[in-house]
């Protein structure tokens, strides 16, 4: 073989390779992409039920309740909610009034959650729940009153 | 006082590598001797004075100098000396400072070690990582300053994040930060490469032991991150594809490319352009990982609003960098001529094999990191690329990495025999075959990934024996003259062995853990047995403890199996009151098949306590196998040809090169 053939041959397997992996990563985003939304939007979108998703928002005051293993808990962005139910032992960051986020499935008009974030910095407020807040128009209402409360620093973040 | 003597020495240090970047540059590039040793004592004087910059704000750290803005915000009077101390860098300015210390640590190793290295050579590498060096200076003393005085100053400071006051993750960042820091070393030389004008076997030679020692050091901090987030987060699960995780594999991935790429240019002086860009990414990699982590882009967008300054220096940075390098890469790169031609199955043809899926994998891992910022940046939806994702792309593209691995040692450089080196293995694809079998006869078929996990370990496992057996003639000379074989082996061919092995061992481990873990959640009340992976628990008790800095329930279990007891166990959720935060303390009891893991919750209104139970089967076989491979790369660092320096250049200069001083080298 000739250099060049042999170059081309290496040519060839690298970008067969970077095809297969292209054709890999396409058909796992397809499935494993979870997408994200506010309690306001799954309120309007009755669709959304069948896939897996994430929801965030803040873990509504006197909301919380726990029967057996089973945790169930609402959800809000100050314009709707929606009840999230979680077995298992939440983080130790999970607080009323705190952002949370969850991973899981619609079910019944429930949210049944296989997984629950609340970051590890309570001063933290996850993105996607400020973003929830944005949209939902009580962003500045809560920013005002987490400064009040020193949980976020005055005037930091949009 | 102190404090502001640091934060003098640090502006100091600015001003030596400004100069430390511009005149052994001009002095390699006019021959001028006078000019290039400034390199060296350049770097000396950056590491004595980043040295003492550091020192002043561990000093303040460990007196707990309230007067500092950087001890108020991560440290409190109650907390333990260790953690005082490495609340020096558990925070985002004082791990920056950790970082140029590092990168300082670095520089004066070559101008002190460097003695073989050509004058000019080592000129411009120290000039380079002076050109780093700057940047993270500029950033540290605008955007990150650790030494912020805070007047009036008060009585005590708000404390460290009480899951970061844990061993593990004392000494994690600074291991990683030695890998991070180390491929700097691998980047520089490139730089100086190019602008030299030369990729030669000598230059590989020198390019070696760096990028290895980084890549133990990166090895060994990416595993204790990974044990950490383990037994520490009370998850269960040991590797989570977060993206802070994510930012630490991406230059591992890339750094072992770079690792076997370049003792092809070594050896056989081809496949040079690659290696140097596998440099220049593998460092890319390495500044996008200690960005991501710690500026907190990744977490969102948004984080950049935080603090705009911040986040637009960073970009600036990479772009600068990445961007600049790749540029001076591809205007000087195609000038570098491969010398050592070979056919596809050959050793080297495996080396690229390994290469390209290593370079596929890092490219798959960056993607899915990146997606989710670069859909948000453009105004699309919000997403996030969880596990299932990792999974599917990585696990198929190992699985052929694995399969080469075994074979790739067998075969000879430049034209090698594959049914040759294939008939050699046969004791592995008997040990594959044996695997298989095992795993379907105990779990089924519907493990698909299990039984994949488990013939790669496998496979591996045995093929990195059977190169050795190959190696020393086992059985086909007799046994006294196999042994004196094997005690002749070069270092460096123990520790490719141990390193395969130790991969091997890991991938049992992580199959293991991953596929056939157990996992129950439930209430419990003091007194209740419950039979979980073969084992009785029992909940005994829980009563409250109290800790130096932390109050805690403690909840104690009685593990038993076939009614003779095993263990007790006492899983925690402790409170630190200065922080205001609960952590979870899992009790683990680890043996060689698997890992008792439990955890206690919150107390129920009837009196009973959430308790999650996990069995992690293999899991300190990840661990073990880790050790294997840092290991096998502290033996093959430790290898003769390391030890006794690198060989000068040939006098005889290709054409068109302009011969450069060899003063220092040494054969």
């Amino acid at each position: 073989m000739k250099p060049k053939h042999r170059r081309l041959t290496f040519v060839v397997i690298g970008l067969g390779l970077l095809g297969i992996a292209a054709a890999l990563i396409l058909s796992a985003f397809q499935e494993s992409i979870v997408f994200f939304h506010s309690p306001s939007e799954l309120a309007k979108h009755a669709n959304l039920a069948e896939r897996r998703l994430r929801i965030g928002g803040l873990v509504e005051e006197g909301s919380v309740n726990r029967s057996g293993a089973t945790v169930t808990f609402r959800v809000t962005d100050l314009a709707n909610a929606v009840t999230v139910a979680y077995t298992g032992i939440l983080p130790d960051l999970f607080r009323e009034g705190q952002g949370v986020v969850a991973e899981g499935r619609m079910k019944d008009g429930v949210f049944v959650a296989d997984q629950v974030l609340a970051k590890h910095d309570e001063n933290y407020m996850p993105p996607e729940v400020a973003d929830s807040l944005k949209k939902s128009g009580q962003w500045q209402h809560m920013r005002q009153s987490m400064e009040q409360a020193g949980q976020i620093p005055q005037g930091a973040a949009r | 006082m102190i404090v502001e003597l640091g934060h003098y020495a640090l502006i100091l240090a600015l001003a030596v590598a400004l100069i430390q970047g511009v005149v052994p540059m001009l002095g390699a590039q006019r021959r001028d001797a006078a000019f290039m040793e400034v390199a060296r004592t350049g770097a000396l004087a950056q590491f004595v004075l980043i040295a003492l910059s550091f020192g002043s704000l561990m000093y303040a750290h460990a007196t707990s100098d309230f007067s500092v803005a950087n001890v108020v915000a991560n440290s409190h009077s109650s907390k333990p000396m260790l953690y005082k101390l490495a609340g020096t860098w558990g925070n985002h300015e004082g791990s920056m400072l950790l970082w140029v210390l590092i990168l300082a640590i670095f520089g004066a190793a070559v101008a002190a070690f460097g003695v073989n290295l050509p004058q000019a050579l080592r000129a411009r590498v120290l000039a380079v990582q002076s050109w780093i060096a700057i940047a993270f200076y500029l950033f540290i003393i605008f955007t990150s300053d650790p030494f912020t005085r805070m007047i009036p100053a008060p009585l005590d400071g708000a404390g460290l994040n009480p899951l970061l006051q844990d061993p593990g993750l004392a000494f994690h960042p600074p291991f990683l930060y030695l890998g991070y820091v180390g491929f700097s070393m691998a980047f520089s030389f490139a730089i100086a490469a190019l602008i030299e004008g030369r990729v030669d076997a000598a230059w590989a030679r020198w390019v070696r032991p760096w990028t290895l020692a980084a890549w133990m050091f990166l090895t060994v901090g990416i595993t204790l991150g990974s044990w950490w987030a383990y037994y520490e987060l009370g998850w269960g699960g040991w590797w989570f594809w977060d993206p802070v995780e994510n930012a630490s594999l991406m230059p591992w991935l890339a750094g072992t490319a770079l690792l076997h790429s370049a003792s092809v240019v070594e050896k056989r002086d081809a496949l040079k352009g690659w290696t140097i860009f596998l440099a220049i990414v593998t460092f890319g990699l390495s500044l996008l990982g200690t960005f991501l982590v710690r500026s907190g882009v990744l977490t969102s967008v948004h984080a950049f609003a935080v603090d705009p300054a911040r986040g637009i220096f960073i970009l600036g940075l990479l772009v600068v960098i990445i961007g600049g390098s790749l540029a001076l890469f591809a205007w000087r790169g195609p000038a570098l001529q491969g010398g050592g031609l070979f056919q596809p199955i050959s050793r080297e043809g495996a080396l690229l094999l390994n290469n390209l899926l290593l370079a596929t994998a890092a490219a798959s891992v960056l993607l899915g990191t990146l997606y989710p910022l670069m859909l948000e940046a453009v105004g699309g939806d919000k997403v996030s690329v969880g596990p299932p994702f990792f999974n599917a792309v990585f696990i198929p593209l190992m699985a052929p990495l694995v399969a080469a691995m075994a074979v790739g040692p067998l075969l000879a450089w430049k034209r090698a025999d594959l049914a040759a080196a294939l008939s050699r293995l046969w004791l592995a694809a008997l040990a594959t075959l044996a695997a298989i079998l095992t795993v379907w006869l105990v779990h089924g078929l519907r493990d698909l990934v299990g039984i994949v996990g488990m013939a790669m370990a496998a496979w591996l496992f045995v093929g990195a024996l059977s190169e050795l057996a190959v190696r020393i003639k086992l059985f086909a000379v007799p046994l006294s003259e196999s042994a004196r074989r094997l005690a002749n082996l070069p270092r460096a061919a123990w520790g490719m062995s141990l390193a395969h092995a130790g991969l091997a061992v890991a991938i049992a481990g992580m199959t293991g853990a991953g596929v056939w873990k157990q996992e129950s959640v439930q209430l419990m009340t003091p007194g209740q047995t419950l039979s979980f992976a073969g084992y009785d628990i029992t909940l005994d008790a829980v009563q409250p403890v109290a800790g130096p800095n932390y109050e805690a329930t403690r909840g104690s279990f009685t593990l038993e199996r076939d009614g003779r007891k095993r263990a007790t166990m006492t899983p925690e959720k402790r409170f630190y009151p200065v922080e205001g935060r609960q952590t979870t303390e899992a009790a683990i009891r680890t043996t060689v098949s698997g890992d008792i893991y439990l955890v206690i919750g919150d107390r129920q209104g009837d009196g009973g306590y959430v308790t999650r139970f996990y069995f992690n089967p293999l899991v300190v076989w990840i661990w073990a196998g880790a050790a294997f491979m840092v290991a096998g790369g502290l033996l093959s660092l430790s290898d003769r040809r390391h030890r006794i320096g690198a060989p000068s250049r040939k006098a005889a200069r290709a054409p068109g090169v302009t011969p450069i001083g060899t003063a220092g080298a040494r054969t």
